[in-house]
């Protein structure tokens, strides 16, 4: 959680970049979305440390309460939903590529908006699944379906979906077609790629589903 | 290396035009494909990017990143929509 002199505002799925720079002058630069909805007042970022990461193992173990950070944003106009844009709304995530999603939700029920969401979320392991409890809490609301896939290890009773997101999956979850869905993809590049081009094949209209693809980590 | 987006390279963008740049619509030089910047194909090399028509392949924009300051070629990307 940041506190933010000056912070003008952000809307849901914008992000941020954050600049590290070491005592020899070397910078390293890594973009983070936010997590917080607008209406929150705060800003949260949640990032994945990458084991071979610049700035994540940075900002994952070494970060202190009180520490200062350089920020720029909010950043980026393409991904972002909010409630005048209406749905029904199909949110597709791999990995942390759920940060994004987490703001829209919480933007959606800090509005009171009534839009039918349905989220496929992709994840290695049920350990990995970020906001889980939460993705719970907004699939309580009746007009909120949220379906998780494990594609490494599940529980034995595991009820979910098991694998990869693929065709058989994307046509089960996305709405009809005629509903003429606002989908959202995001996450690595390869499982973003593959599912916005097989949503297109279902015959989705590419121009309401948008991208957005993270660099290297798993799901 | 592994290819992200647009998305990517929109802060950089931001400071260069002062406005969000990712729903920005251009034209692909090399194919005449058109499409927002935020569906570019982006590959991130310190210091800065190259980003590809997702069409064509071709490079539309390269970005230098020096210090405090950035260098934008987008000569290739002819941007449809008025600033």
């Amino acid at each position: 959680m940041l506190e933010l002199p000056d912070w003008p505002g952000h809307r849901a799925g914008q992000h941020v970049d954050i600049r590290l720079t070491a005592e020899d002058g070397y910078q390293a630069q890594r973009s983070y979305s936010i997590a917080s909805a607008p209406e929150d007042g705060y800003l949260v970022l949640t990032v994945q440390e990458l084991d071979d990461g610049e700035v994540s193992p940075y900002l994952a173990e070494e970060l202190r309460s009180g520490d200062q950070l350089e920020l720029r944003g909010p950043i980026g106009g393409y991904f972002v939903w909010e409630q005048s844009l209406e749905g029904p709304l199909l949110l597709v995530a791999g990995g942390s590529g759920i940060v994004p999603f987490r703001a829209m939700l919480r933007h959606r029920a800090a509005t009171g908006s009534k839009v039918p969401v349905r989220v496929l979320y992709s994840s290695r392991s049920i350990d990995e699944v970020i906001y889980r409890e939460e993705l719970a809490r907004f699939g309580a609301d009746e007009a909120v379906d949220v379906r998780l896939t494990l594609t490494r290890a599940w529980p034995q009773a595991w009820p979910g979906h098991r694998g990869r997101i693929d065709r058989q999956l994307l046509e089960e979850v996305a709405w009809p077609t005629a509903e003429q869905p606002l989908i959202y993809v995001c996450g690595p590049s390869g499982l973003v790629e593959a599912a916005a081009n097989t949503l297109v094949e279902i015959g989705h209209q590419a121009g309401r589903v948008k991208t957005e693809r993270f660099g290297p980590t798993g799901t | 290396m592994q290819a992200v987006d647009g998305n990517a390279i929109a802060g950089d963008l931001f400071e260069i035009f002062g406005t969000d740049m990712t729903t920005a619509r251009g034209a692909c030089a090399h194919c005449g494909a058109t499409m927002p910047i935020a569906e570019l194909v982006v590959y991130l090399r310190a210091p800065g990017a190259v980003a590809r028509c997702r069409s064509c392949g071709g490079v539309v924009m390269v970005l230098v990143n020096v210090r405090d300051t950035i260098q934008l070629d987008h000569e290739s990307f002819r941007l449809l929509d008025a600033l």
